[in-house]
């Protein structure tokens, strides 16, 4: 159910008060909900106090998509990182909720609040001394920033210890992502790229792997100061914010690939020109029936957008059960005017 | 994905698999690299020659080769063939001896080693005692003589290569009976030559370098003659009968001797120094050949003034009167005559001067007036200028290939016409299955059209771009014209020149249509030039247009090299390519990418800085892209000033190197002790090598960006007919693909033919695709409705192939170097992708489809695409739906420019060059391998006839 309204965006006052605001335009006001929207990235963000509202009513240009959910049956997985762009899962669990078997969720607290920048995955499944880092890549804002080089290590192999060439981080460049996460350090060994052992690759094998995965980069390492590596007691107690489902890993590449697998959906999206008109991403030719359905309904939602079409009221709250979608327009403090064509939010 | 590389999941697919596609690496084309040395069998007429790499390669007639590798990779200093035998015997520089025979194996006949042997002194001799000096191979068969530094001469067993202890003969046996004063032990010291006398195989004659010559009696073990020379002698020779030999020197003279029975120790005959009076340089070898009318030819290796052609490599004909000093453009390794091989002739006759230099073979016909050159089938010198781009045309039409040789045998009526005189063997390969062009681009603007269909690479025609420019060096101005009476009498010959005028006429690009004979050309200086063939010499304007790539942008600079300056008026052409028009690029920055479209009269161009499109049948230019990024500052620049400051920067670097060792030194002068100079220096190497270790070779790993240099960089362009802006109609259209990973598309309106030159071409951009991972896009392909690639413009209008299928929808493939990619046209949506890169950490070169056929069934062939990777490998992928088939080694990593040479043809066979001289050529296919297949048959020798006229040339042992 679409709602369509206006701010000042000079003046967005308070989160409460904003709020109030979207309780009373739904006519919902003991209804406790989530509020989200979709940033320049096509993430969707939670809006939940006075830092991240205005942020959110500041990126709006000058459309700013607001998402509501209900609290008890929101997916909290859909916050995030690169929700958007996955439009399968997300957009059909947010829009359709009622199509979506998910398992009972603990809510301990909200990771997705916050826009991860790297995260250790697969820890379960990884011995002890490895550790697997993602870098995210988000548009060219930050550098990746860290270099590699050729070295020795030594390995346990049936006829004793051996020294067997490796790849290395050489140098971590300040203010680099790679940096700021802390889970990278020099002379940590390389161990695999994106699941691909680099073991009896060249230097400059590696250098363009990793670049060619640079917008989704899983490195394993083997870190140089073992004391941080946390010293787990139960393989089940993977506490980091990525889910692992599965419970019987039969093998660990298998298992990133199928990680992989996912995430190839998401990474680069390239981008067409039409008659040197807007920038587009390139959909995916034979989409599955679940994703043409969500294309369907987000074409709709354009559809509404640009025509200012309101949705009748027939198609309200109790219909969907847990989600309602607003439009909500912000107008620049220079004009007044609605402008309405030519605004498209990049799904 | 990964999934398809793991092989074996379908059986069917398995085992059609193993019917289509097979790597074998097949002949190498070219001119050996690094001679080092030269034999012929006079008995087979096969040569052989041996390289600085351990090569020995075999020639013979036309497609009769052979090739065999040294497992020590050490120089091959000599080659000897066995009388009358398919044996051959090399020394190479580590003293090993190696026996390689030609045995017959599957009704071919294969080059195999046989035996090695290096020759060992007794213990605690000094390596001296045994390093071979002089080889001779014994017309018994059955034994080798080895002449070597200590003067010993030891002989071997044939085929065992067991020394025969008891019948060396020592220095002491040989002085037994020269007076004292004539002679004394250093006299025998280091055997420069042994020769087999002519007549009597008992006899051999021994030279040893301090100029002492001995003729050896075999059965007694006693020297019959003594010849005591003055200088120092480099080789010998025998004539035919026997009753004279002759003898060369260091000082560039030559000595005759008599052998009679009556006089055990004559006095020379005749002693002459042909280029005296003035000091000359040494003859290194010398044959003296008789003829029927009396006059002999005397040829000889140098000699030469040694103050004023000092510097010459030259070989010097003398017959009667006649004179003539043939100049080689590299130093000469060795030669040989070819003649009369019949032992029962009384004369030499002879009738060929074969000779290898360092970088081509030169083979003089003696038997025409003027001594004219012969042109080599094969064994060419694709390396004369070097080779800066290469383009292969598989299947030309007849009428185009005679057109080509038509033009070609014009300019090559200075060659003598006799047939080769290296015809040994017999090619018994089937008739190569079509006729193929390989286009060699020059570095001195010209293009060589090779006939590249079968074994010998054999040179059709030479096209220069240089008329139709002005350079510094006159192309009339000839070096070389010396006077009638000029002394030495110095003709050049040889065609090696690897000296550019400028290094503006490179040829970068080059595009043949095959139906039209139309030819684009491109060049470093952003020249474009469209050809067209004309049979007859024409002399014609040059139409020029400008493409200003830069069209928009502003505040640019230049740093790079200007453009060519062209010739005013009109310009003379000979038969063959003329070119018509002249496009060129500015700024004039090396054109990076070219395709022509003879059927739309159409010619694309791209460099660092766009691309264009000109009308070559309006002489109109349709429009130009700029590709430029704005942040994009080197690409103006030009590369020359790039490498300028590279060069720049190395250099002082090294001088800050040398100024600080000279200060330090200095310093430690006025002190003045040696050893304190020393250890600073040592100090100093040890600081710089320190340094060294502290910064590790690193490399960065960042996410390639729309602001890294050179994105607009235009590396590929392709025309098409297809569907751009709507799935109902279909439009000529032009693709164009950058180094920053972005795919332009141009819809194009050609007029009708009827209205081709009324109205102009017109063109619109409809797409611009932007991939992600920003990766250099290195081939754009359209696939029709059948997912068969589009075929070549004039395909079908000459029934050479399908119609393409305009029903079904079209796909766009984009091959990156990291990933292949499948869209939909018109309305682009990815389909399929293949990544490379991001799994295998190898990165694409080259890309081509190439159609592969089976060799079990005639009907079933399919297209696949090949590509080399930057890792060397090969790897077939499928089409359309791009799975990895098998993957081939093929090129080292480190070779890059063998890499960047690849070329691949259309029926899945490839060339690379494996080094500045030598194409190898490579095939991925069961269906089409073009390798040698030759037999070589042993002629009936009857077991008695022992004494042969012929073994000169096989005994001539040299040092090289």
């Amino acid at each position: 159910e679409f709602r369509r309204f206006s701010l000042e965006r000079s003046k967005p006052g308070k989160f409460e008060e904003f709020y109030g605001l979207l309780q009373h335009v739904h006519k919902i006001p003991n209804v406790d909900v989530l509020v989200g929207y979709t940033d320049i990235h096509g993430d969707l963000l939670p809006i939940n106090n006075d830092d991240n509202y205005h942020k959110a009513v500041s990126t709006a240009n000058p459309l700013l998509r607001i998402f509501i959910q209900r609290k008890e049956d929101a997916d909290y997985s859909a916050f995030g990182t690169d929700t958007m762009s996955r439009k399968k899962n997300v957009l059909s669990n947010v829009l359709r909720p009622d199509n979506h078997k998910k398992k009972p969720h603990i809510v301990i607290s909200m990771p997705q609040d916050f826009r991860p920048v790297s995260s250790i995955i697969d820890v379960d499944i990884l011995p002890e001394t490895h550790r697997r880092v993602r870098l995210y890549k988000y548009g060219t804002d930050k550098p990746l920033g860290f270099y590699i080089r050729d070295g020795s290590s030594v390995r346990v192999t049936p006829h004793g210890l051996e020294k067997v060439p490796g790849i290395f981080i050489s140098r971590l460049v300040p203010g680099g992502l790679a940096q700021s996460t802390g889970l990278l350090a020099v002379n940590d060994e390389v161990l695999e790229v994106n699941g691909i052992e680099v073991s009896g690759k060249s230097l400059d094998q590696v250098t363009d792997m990793m670049i060619a995965n640079s917008r989704n980069l899983i490195i394993t390492v083997r870190p140089a100061n073992q004391r941080n590596n946390v010293v787990r007691n139960s393989r089940t107690s993977g506490s980091s914010g990525q889910s692992t489902e599965s419970s019987l890993p039969s093998s660990t590449p298998n298992l990133l690939g199928n990680l992989l697998q996912g995430e190839e959906e998401s990474d680069e999206e390239d981008i067409i020109i039409e008659d040197s008109g807007e920038p587009q991403q390139i959909p995916k030719a034979a989409p599955t029936s679940e994703s043409i359905e969500s294309l369907s309904q987000t074409e709709l939602l354009h559809g509404s957008t640009q025509n200012g079409f309101l949705p009748s009221s027939e198609m309200n709250l109790n219909h969907s059960a847990g989600s309602i979608s607003v439009e909500h327009e912000v107008p620049e403090p220079g004009r007044k005017s609605l402008e309405e064509d030519g605004t498209i939010i990049t799904l | 994905m990964r999934r398809f590389l793991r092989p074996g999941h379908d059986p069917v697919r398995e085992r059609l698999k193993r019917d289509l596609f097979q790597f074998n690496k097949t002949v190498e084309h070219g001119f050996p690299h690094q001679p080092s040395a030269l034999g012929y069998s006079p008995f087979l007429h096969l040569m052989a020659i041996g390289t600085r790499s351990g090569a020995i390669k075999l020639y013979g007639a036309p497609g009769v080769e052979f090739m065999g590798l040294h497992e020590e990779n050490n120089t091959v200093m000599q080659i000897h063939f066995i009388p009358d035998q398919c044996q051959l015997v090399t020394l190479l520089d580590d003293n090993s001896l190696h026996l390689w025979s030609l045995k017959q194996h599957g009704g071919a006949s294969e080059l195999q080693e046989e035996h090695r042997f290096t020759l060992r002194g007794p213990p605690g001799s000094p390596p001296s005692a045994t390093q071979v000096t002089a080889v001779l191979p014994h017309s018994s068969r059955e034994v080798l003589y080895l002449g070597t530094e200590s003067g010993n001469i030891f002989v071997v067993e044939l085929p065992s290569l067991g020394v025969l202890e008891d019948r060396t003969i020592t220095p002491e046996a040989v002085l037994h009976r020269i007076p004292e004063d004539n002679c004394n032990r250093r006299s025998c010291e280091l055997v420069e030559a042994l020769q087999e006398h002519p007549k009597n195989p008992d006899q051999i004659l021994i030279g040893y370098s301090r100029g002492l010559i001995v003729l050896w009696d075999l059965q007694n073990n006693k020297a019959t003659h003594h010849f005591l020379g003055s200088q120092q002698l480099e080789n010998l020779y025998w004539q035919r009968d026997g009753s004279k030999f002759i003898s060369c020197h260091y000082d560039g003279s030559y000595t005759q001797w008599p052998v009679s029975s009556d006089n055990r120790q004559p006095e020379p005959l005749e002693n002459t120094v042909p280029y005296g009076p003035f000091p000359c340089k040494a003859i290194s070898k010398i044959y003296w050949q008789t003829t029927k009318n009396g006059l002999p030819y005397i040829i000889f290796q140098g000699g030469m003034p040694r103050a004023s052609y000092g510097d010459r490599h030259s070989i010097s004909v003398i017959h009667g009167s006649q004179q003539t000093a043939f100049d080689f453009t590299s130093r000469v390794i060795d030669f040989f005559i070819i003649f009369s091989s019949d032992p029962a002739a009384e004369f030499d006759d002879p009738s060929a001067l074969v000779a290898l230099a360092e970088e081509e073979l030169v083979v003089i016909d003696l038997k025409s007036a003027g001594w004219p050159a012969v042109h080599p089938p094969y064994l060419a010198s694709l390396h004369c200028s070097a080779i800066t781009c290469s383009h292969h045309v598989s299947n030309i039409p007849l009428k185009l290939w005679e057109r080509i040789i038509s033009a070609g045998s014009k300019q090559n009526v200075h060659y003598s016409s006799m047939p080769w005189p290296i015809d040994g063997g017999t090619n018994i390969a089937p008739d190569p299955p079509q006729r193929d062009l390989l286009l060699t681009g020059h570095e001195d603007g010209t293009v060589r059209f090779w006939d590249a269909s079968g074994v010998c690479l054999h040179l059709l025609y030479k096209l220069s771009t240089v008329r139709v420019f002005l350079t510094d060096a006159d192309p009339n101005d000839n070096m070389n014209t010396l006077g009638e009476d000029e002394w030495p009498p110095l003709r050049k010959v040889g065609t090696f020149d690897p000296y550019s005028d400028d290094p503006r006429l490179g040829i970068q690009k080059i595009y043949l249509c095959k139906y039209s004979g139309y030819l684009a050309v491109a060049g470093t200086a952003g020249q474009v030039l469209v050809m067209e063939l004309n049979d007859e010499d024409a002399e014609h304007m040059v139409d020029h247009a400008e493409a200003d790539l830069l069209q928009d942008q502003e505040g640019y600079r230049w740093k790079g090299h200007e453009k060519l300056k062209t010739r005013d008026g009109p310009v003379r052409f000979e038969a063959g390519f003329q070119p018509f028009v002249l496009v060129q690029c500015q700024p004039p920055a090396v054109v990076t990418s070219l395709a022509l479209h003879s059927e739309w009269k159409l010619v694309a161009f791209g460099t660092s800085h766009g691309f264009g499109l000109f009308d070559h049948q309006q002489k109109r230019l349709v429009f130009v892209k700029c590709t430029l990024h704005p942040s994009d500052q080197l690409a103006l620049e030009g590369p020359l000033s790039r490498v300028k400051s590279l060069k720049k920067s190395l250099r002082q670097s090294f001088r800050r190197i040398r100024r600080s060792r000279v200060s330090s030194r200095k310093r430690r002068g006025a002190a003045g002790n040696a050893s304190e100079v020393q250890e600073a220096n040592a100090k100093f190497d040890q600081d710089a090598l320190q340094e060294m270790e502290l910064a590790p070779v690193q490399r960065k790993i960042e996410a390639r960006s729309a602001e890294d240099s050179f994105t607009g960089f235009v590396r590929t362009l392709y025309f098409a007919d297809t569907f751009l802006r709507d799935s109902s109609r279909h439009c000529p259209s032009l693709w164009a693909g950058t180094n920053g990973g972005t795919v332009y598309a141009f819809c194009l309106r050609v007029p009708p033919a009827e209205r081709r030159m009324d109205e102009p071409v017109r063109a619109e951009q409809a797409k611009e695709i932007q991939l992600m991972h920003r990766a250099p896009v290195v081939g754009i392909l359209v696939l029709d409705g059948r997912s068969t690639p589009l075929p070549e413009p004039l395909e079908v209008a000459h029934d050479l192939s399908k119609s393409p299928d305009m029903q079904g929808s079209h796909q766009l493939l984009v091959v990156s170097e990291e990933q292949f990619k499948v869209f939909t046209l018109p309305k682009v949506s990815s389909k399929l992708k293949l990544k490379l890169t991001a799994l295998e950490g190898c990165r694409v070169r080259k890309v081509t489809v190439a159609n592969f056929g089976s060799c079990k069934t005639d009907d079933y062939s399919e297209n696949d695409l090949a590509v080399l990777t930057n890792l060397g490998d090969i790897q077939i992928i499928s089409l359309p739906f791009l799975k990895l088939q098998i993957r081939y080694p093929c090129i080292r990593k480190e070779d890059v420019s063998g890499i960047a040479s690849c070329v691949f043809t259309k029926y899945g066979q490839g060339f690379y060059l494996i080094s500045p001289s030598e194409f190898e050529r490579f095939s991925l296919s069961t269906k089409w391998l073009v390798e040698p297949r030759c037999i070589v048959d042993v002629p009936e020798v009857t077991s008695n006839n022992h004494v042969h006229n012929k073994s000169g040339t096989e005994n001539a042992a040299r040092k090289s």
